[in-house]
């Protein structure tokens, strides 16, 4: 009850420092997810659309790869950009940036993963349409996109879920730089470390209904948008 | 799809705009979790207009931060591994900023006795008699090598179920402390600003062994030509200086000063 009633002052007080770092969870981790659908899901409808060799081990790597720890995502790709590492040039470590980055590479295979399902019951259903139709592959792979896109967008709150509420990479990448790359989550880790577990619990229960509103949002959305479609 | 690109880019863009002057500063969770910086760094952005980004790590991570490039400037307190990162050529001008000192804390009942210690050695010993808990911070940090360093002194080698390696931050060490009724041994200006003391007291101090200095240093741009020496060079002078050093002698926390400045030698009555 105190921990709300924390939570609950916190997001009355209007402070700046607060939205900020609230502000600077979303953008990383909207931009990570966005970035890594724009590839994941047309790659999903490709997959589905095609056999080849190969292509089982690309599903079972995905999947495999679902359970990525971030720590290790994020130590890999401090090595990428660190000064010493291929990358170095850039000057991208310590910013942003590179926990856009490091989110995408751990948000990649959910999207993949959960699209690819999300798609492939379809892509049975309209095998035989599309042949006898004789849809060509560009088409295939957008029509099957679009019939599901109600699940596909659940596939893709999954992925910012993961992205929103991960600590481990971007801690290393970002390197919790007040007013810089501190998020939420690096926010708890750090409040958590001075003791003040009052505080760090009230940020998490803020981090929560952030989620928690744009998965209503998204939801609702797709409620509207699917029975929309039923009715016509 | 077109949208999701749109939107993408318009996210990206405003994460990767330039600014002014910056410079990174690896150092230790002590000195960040003392609220040192927070107090300290804006007055010399006003001052200088180079915006200073800490990457709070342990000792020993912050000078392979270092070592890679990654930093320009370093803040940290473990003088044998700084010597050797010099002597490496990883760095140069290195400079006396502050002191304070190790405490070691436990919990009000003091089952073992260690605040009758006679020294640090004897308080740790009297830990491995009693089988005490103990959490150790098992990491890099230059307070793990001094835990180290003492049981060395003490003649004894921690292990069994009593000694816990934890590897993680003086503040995971502390709330592990509480939550576990344990010892541990922490730096004064951790302990101070930690809000999570419960039934823990601070059990032993005063031990010359104690003394914690820290340092900073230039990482020698011969090993990595980007490195802005120059801006890390105008911190070094700022916080060497006799502002940076009043500022740090006036920094406390419920009265108690936290670091005494010893850029030209530690002058504190109340550090050892």
């Amino acid at each position: 009850m105190e921990i709300l009633a924390t939570a609950l002052a916190l997001i009355t007080s209007g402070d700046a420092d607060l939205w900020r770092v609230v502000g600077l969870s979303l953008r990383v981790s909207l931009s990570a997810t966005l970035i890594a659908a724009l590839f994941a899901i047309p790659l999903a409808a490709f997959l589905s659309a095609r056999d080849f060799a190969g292509k089982r081990i690309i599903l079972v790597l995905s999947t495999s790869l679902m359970a990525l720890p971030p720590v290790v995502v994020g130590l890999a790709v401090y090595l990428m950009l660190s000064r010493s590492g291929p990358l170095g040039p850039l000057g991208l470590l310590f910013t942003p940036g590179a926990m856009v980055i490091a989110q995408t590479v751990l948000v990649f295979p959910i999207l993949l993963s959960l699209t690819y399902e999300a798609i492939n019951p379809l892509q049975r259903d309209y095998k035989g349409l599309f042949a006898a139709l004789d849809v060509g592959r560009g088409l295939q792979v957008r029509t099957l996109i679009w019939d599901a896109r109600f699940v596909v967008s659940v596939a893709v709150l999954a992925g910012f879920g993961r992205a929103l509420a991960e600590v481990g990479a971007v801690i290393i990448v970002g390197g919790n730089i007040n007013g810089v790359t501190r998020v939420m989550t690096t926010t708890i880790a750090l409040e958590t470390s001075k003791g003040n577990l009052q505080l760090a619990l009230a940020l998490g229960v803020i981090l929560l209904s952030i989620a928690l509103s744009i998965n209503i949002v998204t939801q609702t959305l797709a409620r509207i948008g699917s029975k929309y479609q039923a009715v016509r | 799809m077109r949208f999701l690109l749109l939107a993408a880019l318009c996210l990206f863009a405003p994460l990767s705009v330039a600014q002014g002057q910056k410079l990174i500063l690896a150092s230790t969770t002590s000195t960040q979790n003392s609220g040192l910086y927070d107090y300290l760094l804006p007055v010399f952005t006003a001052d200088t207009g180079i915006a200073v980004h800490v990457v709070a790590v342990g000792t020993g991570q912050a000078l392979r931060i270092a070592r890679n490039g990654d930093a320009d400037a370093l803040i940290v307190h473990h003088r044998p591994s700084e010597e050797l990162f010099i002597s490496e050529g990883y760095g140069l001008n290195r400079r006396d900023v502050m002191v304070n000192d190790f405490v070691i804390v436990g919990p009000k009942g003091d089952s073992a006795g260690v605040a009758t210690a006679k020294s640090a050695g004897d308080a740790l010993l009297r830990l491995r008699k009693n089988n005490a808990l103990f959490i150790s911070r098992g990491d890099e940090s230059g307070t793990y090598f001094k835990e180290l360093e003492i049981w060395q002194s003490a003649g004894v080698t921690p292990k069994g179920p009593w000694y816990r390696e934890i590897g993680a931050g003086m503040g995971a060490a502390l709330n592990m402390a509480v939550a576990v009724e344990g010892y541990v041994l922490t730096d004064r200006g951790t302990w101070l600003s930690f809000n999570n003391k419960n039934n823990l007291v601070l059990l032993f101090e005063g031990d010359p062994v104690l003394f914690n200095p820290y340092s900073i240093i230039t990482v020698n741009p011969a090993k990595h030509p980007h490195v802005q020496a120059d801006l890390a060079g105008v911190l070094t002078d700022w916080i060497t200086s006799e502002r940076g050093q009043s500022l740090i002698a006036a920094f406390a926390i419920d009265g108690q000063q936290l670091f005494c400045p010893s850029a030209n030698g530690a002058k504190c009555a109340v550090m050892p």
